[in-house]
């Protein structure tokens, strides 16, 4: 069974929750990461809590796009904001722009005075950044994103204290940080070559003389994203093929 | 003692230069009656406090915004806001950028009466640069910790829609999630709650647990029985999010021409007005 790019970037997403435990998956960033969180769930990470896209907590991973059938909790806004202070929460949130340093903006391009364009605001960006455990889902990783300086750092790189940045997953490659703080190519997705990554992103990427290829999906994680978690293929529809 | 009162004598209380805090949060439960009454008014020059949604852009459209206090302005299935995207690169309003956490502490602190609350959220980001008044603390403690000193973000008004109230101004949430309604509340001096339906005081617990009554009489200064008042956010479980209309509305918020269409059909009547035209315009696309 060959895999899809959105099916290699959502094994990567779930490869972001290694390890974690029993703490909250906060896949804010789209179809992938929270797809990347439940398939984590539903095989090698066990404990995760994971949301159905609202406050409830479900108690079995939830397709996408599903309502929890059994509820296991309630994570209303406000708990939300109180866990970022926890640090019991690993968030994936999808930054406008990024640069090296992992520093990241959702608040505006342009002079933040009076912008260009004005996107979201900072959210949440400041504290989780700050406070607990952030990745980064870019679905159409270009030099539009991958910036040499952002116009406004609503979420902290390493270079400003920030306090785990874990990986970057894009549609062409996994990305994570070195031991100075800068982004490197940890890994291409089949199909990509290093060339490739490096002409997308608009500031000097640390390469590897050997990259690795992103792991490729199990059949199992097949089957439990293909007939379980995403029969809808609601995935296919954010990354570009 | 009865607070009931209609949504013309709440705007009629207000006036142009005061800070008013909107509670629900994106595009849910927002006290939309109130807001759309509040753009029909003369009042101008207001500073508006808010996880904002549409009621941020409505705001802005009608021209009532002096300063924004936010952390965020979306209607949620569509990200973006586009009359807060025009009124900042405009340059029409001014604007407080907080970290939604920051926000929450700066109710906390105003509900509180504390002249701040510390927070490690916001260091080290350019939130801190874009509002120089922001203070930082040290902790007195061994750790000797900086943190950001949020202050009070003290409202003269606040303005809410719940699903149920009684006539004294106690009031009710059926939906899964409280938002910071009853911090809205407590952080201001008086309290205005909109509702989807007034209930007898005995019939509340009828409607839900005990814990569902999260807005007391205390804080609240009038009611406003407002069916449908919420549209076309979500307020579940009275309704969902109207998505068919609410896309009618970003997508006239992005033309200039057709906002003046949308305002002249939906908005420049009262409230009573407004949902028989929402109910028209549903009739037609059925």
């Amino acid at each position: 069974m060959s895999a899809t790019r959105a099916e290699v970037c959502a094994v990567a997403c779930a490869e972001l929750f290694r390890g974690d435990g029993e703490i909250v998956a906060a896949a804010v960033a789209g179809f992938v990461p929270m797809l990347g969180a439940r398939l984590a769930r539903a095989t090698f990470e066990p404990d995760l809590l994971t949301t159905d896209g609202g406050p409830a907590l479900s108690a079995e991973p939830v397709p996408l796009g599903g309502r929890a059938e059994t509820v296991e909790g309630w994570l209303p806004f406000r708990d939300h904001l109180w866990l970022v202070l926890n640090g019991r929460r690993h968030v994936v949130m999808g930054p406008s722009q990024i640069d090296a340093s992992g520093n990241t903006n959702i608040s505006c391009v342009g002079p933040w005075e009076r912008p260009a364009r004005q996107l979201l605001g900072s959210r949440g960006g400041p504290g989780n950044t700050r406070l607990s455990t952030t990745s980064y889902w870019v679905p159409r990783h270009s030099t539009r994103v991958f910036t040499e300086a952002v116009d406004f750092v609503s979420g902290v790189g390493h270079d400003r204290g920030a306090h785990e940045i874990r990986a970057v997953v894009t549609n062409l490659a996994v990305l994570d940080f070195g031991g100075d703080g800068r982004m490197r190519l940890r890994s291409v997705h089949p199909g990509v070559g290093v060339d490739d990554v490096v002409a997308a992103t608009g500031f000097a990427l640390g390469v590897p003389d050997e990259v690795p290829e992103t792991r490729a999906p199990t059949a199992e994680e097949l089957r439990v994203i293909r007939d379980v978690l995403d029969p809808g293929g609601l995935r296919e529809r954010e990354v570009p093929a | 003692m009865s607070k009931v009162m209609t949504i013309a004598d709440v705007v009629g209380s207000l006036e142009s230069g005061m800070t008013i805090g909107i509670g629900g949060w994106g595009s849910r439960r927002k006290p939309m009656a109130l807001v759309r009454a509040l753009c029909r008014s003369p009042l101008t020059d207001l500073t508006i406090v808010s996880y904002g949604g549409p009621d941020v852009g409505l705001l802005c459209a009608a021209g009532k915004v002096r300063r924004l206090v936010t952390a965020f302005v979306t209607l949620d299935s569509i990200p973006l806001e586009p009359h807060f995207r025009q009124a900042r690169q405009n340059g029409t309003i001014e604007l407080t950028e907080y970290d939604e956490g920051m926000f929450l502490f700066g109710l906390y602190a105003a509900a509180h009466r504390l002249p701040f609350l510390p927070t490690p959220a916001g260091l080290g980001s350019d939130v801190l640069r874009v509002n120089p008044h922001l203070r930082t603390v040290r902790s007195p403690y061994e750790d000797g910790t900086e943190l950001v000193a949020v202050p009070p973000l003290r409202l003269d008004v606040a303005l809410l829609h719940l699903n149920r109230a009684d006539a004294r101004g106690n009031a009710q949430y059926l939906g899964p999630d409280p938002y910071m309604d009853d911090l809205f509340a407590k952080a201001a001096g008086r309290t205005y709650v909109a509702c989807e339906r007034l209930v007898a005081t005995g019939d509340l617990l009828k409607e839900g647990p005990i814990q569902s009554l999260l807005v007391n009489r205390s804080h609240v200064a009038g009611v406003v029985e407002t069916p449908g008042g919420a549209h076309f956010t979500a307020c579940e479980p009275d309704h969902g999010r109207d998505e068919p209309f609410q896309r009618l509305y970003a997508r006239a918020a992005a033309d200039p021409d057709e906002w003046e269409r949308f305002r002249a059909r939906f908005l420049d009547g009262d409230e009573t007005a407004y949902q028989d035209a929402v109910r028209t315009w549903r009739e037609e696309r059925a």
